[in-house]
């Protein structure tokens, strides 16, 4: 560790507030990206489930009506 | 080889491919960005002229790097989609744009917080900084046309065109800080020469590098597989997995 305590780490040499804006904005832009890809995968796969099972009552109802 | 690729190109087996990947390359890219990035934090010396601001490097560079790389990416899986009509290409198109905007957005924005300190402005008009906003453009534009035809084949197309199009400007990007005047400092790494970094810093940045790398091909994963459900939502090996 090249910094003697906390304090100075995050103060980063008086650099801090640029260092910390750079790492805080690109990890949750990334955050970002990964949890919407994976909610819209998410997402996409209950839609088709719910779609496949209201076709499979659509087709049972109709084999019950005849 | 192509007999072997072949069954690679069916959006079935790709679909379940990257669903075993997925977890592994994630898993691997978080790693190495944490181990990368604390390093790089943490465990390097200051920069003798710039202190301890450098250690943006430690994202800048991962991502502008591999914002061409995944521009790269992108544009050959177009020119495949365009040539030999395979349909995972053109869908790994779509699903890989919106990666690549993310990360040029990182390049640039963390760019701008390294210029302010440094250069003593957040951005100015040079050749290497406008090529690679309008990189950002390129990949908002592929995403924006996609989508902009009732059609969704034809946007597809389309967009595939100006992603092959656009590959004219990563040489720009790479060699703007040689053929310009710029207030961008040149390449610390290069594949023929000795890298004018520190061994100290090069290899954090060299694991953040390689994590960008992995992390864009899980992202990928997980797209390629929502845009091969959405596409394939008709045939009866996804109504057979979905329906139960």
């Amino acid at each position: 560790m090249y910094f003697q305590s906390w304090a100075e780490f995050w103060a980063m040499g008086g650099y801090g507030l640029f260092v910390w804006l750079s790492f805080g904005s690109s990890y949750v832009m990334l955050a970002a990206l990964a949890w919407y890809s994976q909610y819209q995968h998410k997402q996409f796969k209950r839609q088709l489930s719910a779609k496949l099972a209201r076709e499979k009552r659509l087709q049972q109802y109709q084999e019950q009506a005849h | 080889m192509f007999k072997w690729l072949h069954p690679y190109a069916k959006p079935e087996t790709v679909y379940h491919l990257c669903g075993r990947l997925m977890p592994w390359l994630m898993g691997t890219a978080l790693l190495l960005l944490l181990l990368g990035n604390i390093w790089g934090l943490a465990f390097t010396p200051p920069d003798y002229q710039q202190g301890d601001s450098y250690r943006i490097i430690h994202l800048h560079v991962p991502a502008a790097i591999m914002s061409m790389g995944t521009y790269s990416a992108m544009a050959i899986a177009a020119f495949i989609a365009l040539v030999w009509q395979v349909k995972v290409a053109q869908w790994s198109v779509l699903a890989i744009a919106p990666i690549g905007a993310v990360y040029t957005a990182i390049a640039l924005i963390t760019g701008m917080a390294w210029g302010k300190p440094m250069w003593g402005t957040w951005w100015v008009w040079d050749a290497r900084l406008t090529s690679e906003l309008i990189l950002l453009f390129l990949y908002l534009g592929v995403i924006a046309l996609s989508g902009a035809f009732s059609d969704r084949q034809t946007g597809a197309k389309v967009a595939s065109l100006l992603a092959v199009v656009g590959v004219i400007n990563l040489p720009i990007i790479h060699f703007s800080v040689e053929w310009w005047n710029t207030l961008h400092q040149g390449a610390s790494i290069t594949k023929f020469a000795k890298p004018s970094i520190d061994p100290s810093m090069l290899w954090p940045l060299l694991i953040s590098i390689l994590a960008f790398k992995i992390l864009m091909l899980a992202l990928l994963c997980v797209r390629l597989r929502t845009a091969i459900l959405v596409n394939e939502q008709h045939r009866p090996w996804v109504k057979a997995m979905a329906g139960d």
